[in-house]
Parts: structure tokens; sequence; C-alpha cells
């Protein structure tokens, strides 16, 4: 396999009885890359995103995420990657000191290590007055951005975003970008989901999902000349109103 | 002079959290006229949910005073809640009831039956008809969604109060829900509803823009626009980090956001040119650059206004 490539699906299909929740998808990311999965609710991203984590065994096809199948080796991807979701992961009732112990415990890192990372969050996120806080004091898109930056503190090569912006302020949700930016910039892999359209311009590769396939895929650039369109927002909504699937929960 | 539906007068609220005081709505004062829709637009943490239960009567304000249509929200509580509906950002229904069974019990509850305000719900409830014998914990989030709407508006209230209803919806469940809203709006029905998407504030009547506890402005959308100070622009190049690192340092520039594919930049001064821009940015060894001046939108107006409050 390509060393460049960090997650590799050929034909992944996810199937709960009758119902092809995922339905035949092929793609590969690159290493670094930021790469946006976008899709409608119920398109079938979460399906795919938890096989890809190793927390779902597909249907048929295959998948490899690190160099892990993920069949047959989802306990290393699950160590192995980082993972936020839209909803707030952190507790509430613990410090921001301690939630980044507890974490890094967790992920197995030395004392040494750890008190190395606490230092560097702290700082990029400039919050030494609030470190020593509880976390559900703090304000929702500083919880986010120490979300995601728990989220990373192990070092993973590949980190999935799970809507990870949904409420947070405007200018909060730039400076967020930014963390997920300088994060690629620095070897990161970085797989997102968003329902703010213009956080699609900011990735890579931007991937649409309608009714378990991706029927469009490609750099932001490159989609809006295919289409023939301004923006990615008409894109998605066009492709998404092409959507047979009914209900199905 | 068009008709009060609601207001809202030097309205507090606080919440004590371990001895720390959060200050959830800080002197709170709004109109909302009858008949149109109203949204209440920012971030989680603005206070935007405490002030819908304020209106709703849900919880008391420490201080200051609301009306919504003409009953007092503190005394008069029992009657508003026959006037309002009321839709929380968390479901509100019966997960182990059907589809039918949770209308005909919202129904019952306000003395009213299904039938007699049928006409309200008509155009939504045969979106999700097909699915009324099944329990409304196995209906997806968007039908769900529809469910709930139909709950609030089935005692046919003069006036809709939507906490968040398109959070976590897709583009296009959202463009369908305010389809709905608009509907409900041209038959007469007062529409307050909150939303942290920017761009849903061009679909409603007047806003008020909220962060941290405070309204920061209330208009319409285009006069948000036009109460922009300063000029705009949109820049491109294919060397967007160059560019906006650039534009950060230079003194002229009061802001610079990246929207998407291009960068916004606010410079206050009227009259900057274009040339002079592209001379600045030539000198920092940035030369392909595609420019022009711009309208601001109304998430341009509301992190302008976040950074004079």
């Amino acid at each position: 396999m390509n060393a460049d490539i960090i997650i590799h699906v050929e034909s992944l299909t996810k199937k709960f009885g009758d119902f092809v929740a995922v339905d035949n998808i092929s793609f590969d990311v690159r290493k670094g890359e930021i790469f946006g999965f976008l899709g409608a609710n119920g398109a079938g991203k979460t399906t795919a995103i938890r096989m890809l984590s190793g927390l779902l065994q597909p249907s048929g096809g295959k998948a490899s995420v690190m160099g892990y199948d993920v069949y047959t080796q989802s306990e290393k991807i699950k160590a192995g990657i980082g993972y936020m979701s839209q909803r707030f992961s952190l507790y509430d009732d613990l410090t921001v000191i301690e939630n980044m112990k507890f974490y890094g415990g967790i992920y197995g890192l030395s004392k040494n290590d750890l008190n190395h990372k606490i230092q560097e969050v702290i700082g990029i996120l400039k919050i030494d007055e609030f470190k020593n806080q509880l976390v559900k004091s703090l304000p929702l898109g500083w919880k986010q951005k120490l979300a995601f930056s728990i989220s990373i503190l192990h070092n993973p090569a590949l980190v999935f975003l799970d809507e990870p912006t949904g409420g947070v302020d405007p200018v909060t949700r730039r400076e967020f970008w930014e963390l997920i930016m300088n994060s690629a910039h620095q070897g990161t892999t970085i797989f997102v989901t968003t329902h703010y359209m213009d956080e699609a311009e900011y990735c890579n590769t931007v991937s649409i999902m309608v009714d378990g396939r991706i029927d469009a895929m490609n750099t932001p650039q490159e989609l809006k000349k295919q289409f023939n369109s301004q923006d990615i927002h008409s894109i998605f909504v066009n492709l998404a109103r092409q959507s047979t699937r009914k209900e199905f929960e | 002079m068009a008709t009060i539906s609601i207001q809202c007068q030097h309205i507090k609220k606080s919440y004590t959290l371990k001895k720390n005081k959060i200050i959830a709505l800080d002197d709170i004062n709004l109109e909302v006229y009858k008949s149109e829709i109203f949204g209440l637009i920012g971030p989680d943490g603005a206070g935007k949910t405490s002030l819908i239960r304020i209106l709703a009567s849900l919880i008391l304000p420490d201080s200051g005073s609301a009306k919504v249509e003409e009953c007092d929200v503190i005394h008069d509580f029992e009657k508003l809640r026959t006037k309002i509906g009321y839709m929380p950002g968390r479901f509100s229904l019966y997960q182990d009831l059907t589809v039918q069974e949770n209308l005909e019990f919202f129904a019952s509850v306000f003395n009213t039956t299904v039938q007699d305000n049928y006409h309200l719900i008509n155009d939504i409830y045969k979106q999700i008809e097909v699915f009324k014998f099944r329990t409304a914990g196995a209906l997806s989030g968007g039908m769900k969604q529809k469910l709930a709407l139909c709950c609030a508006l089935i005692h046919s209230p003069s006036i809709l109060f939507l906490d968040e209803p398109t959070t976590g919806v897709d583009a296009v469940s959202r463009i369908e829900f305010w389809e709905m809203l608009t509907e409900l709006k041209r038959k007469g029905m007062t529409i307050f509803v909150s939303t942290p998407y920017m761009d849903e504030a061009s679909l409603c009547d007047r806003i008020a823009l909220m962060q941290s506890g405070k309204i920061l402005s209330v208009s319409s959308p285009s006069q948000v626009k036009q109460q922009y100070s300063g000029t705009l622009w949109s820049l491109q190049s294919i060397h967007m980090y160059h560019l906006m690192q650039a534009l950060k340092k230079w003194s002229r520039v009061d802001s610079a956001f990246s929207f998407g594919e291009s960068i916004h930049v606010g410079i206050s001064e009227q009259n900057i040119s274009e040339i002079e821009i592209k001379n600045y940015l030539l000198q920092n060894g940035i030369s392909e650059i595609n420019i022009q001046r711009i309208e601001p939108t109304v998430e341009d107006c509301f992190m302008q206004l976040m950074d004079k409050n």
C-alpha cells in the first residue's frame, strides 16, 4: 500500500437487515490532509465513521486505517486514533488540568510526556488562568478547543472530528479551525464532519454522501468546477435533494 | 405602528454554580411585533434559552418585566400558557407514545381536539402521517422535529417559541424547516425563534444578535448590514496562509477572518482603495490576489459587534 495513504476504503458496505446504510463506498485519505466528510442527516456518515474507528464491523468490502485492518485489528485502530464528538466529551466536574491528566493516563502517556503536553496545550490555548477551573464553568468554545487538544494529546496520526463546531460563536469557530489547520500542518490527518458549508472550503478534499453512497469527492475548487457552482453549499443542497432514502430508524 | 406581541424590559437572570455567579441575561430589552418572524441569533451560552424560558413562563427572571400577548410572564402565567406554543431545544415528545397519540395528548392537555385545529398543522402533519402508528422514539431527527412542531401548534397559539429548532440539522432539512415557518407566518402566526446559524438571519423579519447575556443589536437583517462600520473586502490568493499573516500584521486592518475560500478584511477607513491594499500585499511578497469590496454578511456584523462589546 502507498505509504502516503492513511485510510484506504474499498467497496465498504454496511447493512442493517435489508437496509443498506453504507453502500459500496471507496476512497483514500492522504496523510496530513483535512478530509471533509459531508452528508445529510441519515446519509450514512456516522455508520461509516464507526466502521473506520473500529467500533462497528462492516458487512462487506475492505478498509484499512493507519495500516490496520478494520475487521481484524480494530483494537489497534481504537488505540491509535484521536476522536472528538460534537457532544462534549470532557468531564464537567473535573478541572481543565484533571481532564488532561485523566485522558493522558488512559492514552498511557508517561508522566514526563504528560506534563510537557499539559504545558504545551495551556500555552497554545492561552488558558493558564482557567487551568484549575471546573470544565463546566468554561464557555462552550473553550471546551471545544480543549476537547480537540485532548483528542490529540497522544499525538495520533489521525483524528476523527464529528461536528466539532456546532453552536460555537463565529470567532471561536475560526480559532478552532486554526487549531485544526496547525495540527494538519504538523502532519496529523483530520477527518471531519460539519454542517457549516463554509468550513468545507478549508478541507483539502471534500466528500458528499447521499443515501449511503459517496456522490461527489474532490478538492473544493474542483468540485465547484465540476458542478459549475459558486459554493459547496449549493452543491450539497442539490445532491442531498436527490436522496430517495425514506425513514429507516 | 405594528401591534406588539412581546415586550421585554430590563430582564436580568443569573445562575450560581459552585459559588460562581454566571450572568445569563444582562438587562434585556426588546419588542416583538405580531405576525413577524423574530430571530434570536447567537452562539451557545449567549442566553437564548434562558430568555425563551422566561418568556414562556417556565423560569422567573431575577428582575425586570415582560409581557407576551398582553399577559405578564410572572402574574398571568396561566393565561399566557394557553396563548403560546413552545418547542424546546431538546425534544419534548413522549418517546413511547405513537405519533398520533402524542398529538392527541397535547391537544387534550389544552382542552381541544386535533380535528378543531387540524388546518394549522395540515401541511406539516401530512409529511409524517404515514408514521402515525409509530412511536415517537423510533422517528428520525427530522421527523421528530416536524411532530414536535405539530404538537406545539395544536392548541392554536398566537405565538410560537422555537428554541434552536435547526441545531444539528443538515442544510436541506434546515431549508425545509424555514419554509414551514414562512408558511405559518403567512397564516398570521408570530414566531420567536433562536438559532446559532448566522445564515438563517436573512429569513427573519427582524433579528436580535446576542452574545454573553447581552443583546448587541435589534433590527432587520438589512439594517444590521447597513450598521457595519468601515469597508469590507473579500480577498483570495493561492497562498491563503501567507495572505492571512500579512493582513493580520497590517495596522490599517481592523479584522481579518476566514470565510470559506476567501478572507474578509475589515478596514475602518472609508476611502482606502483597492490599489493601496494590493500595494501593501505586494510589498509583503503576495502578488496574485483576487480582491473585491463586498457587502457584509450578518456573520461579519456579528463579529464586529462582538469585538466592540
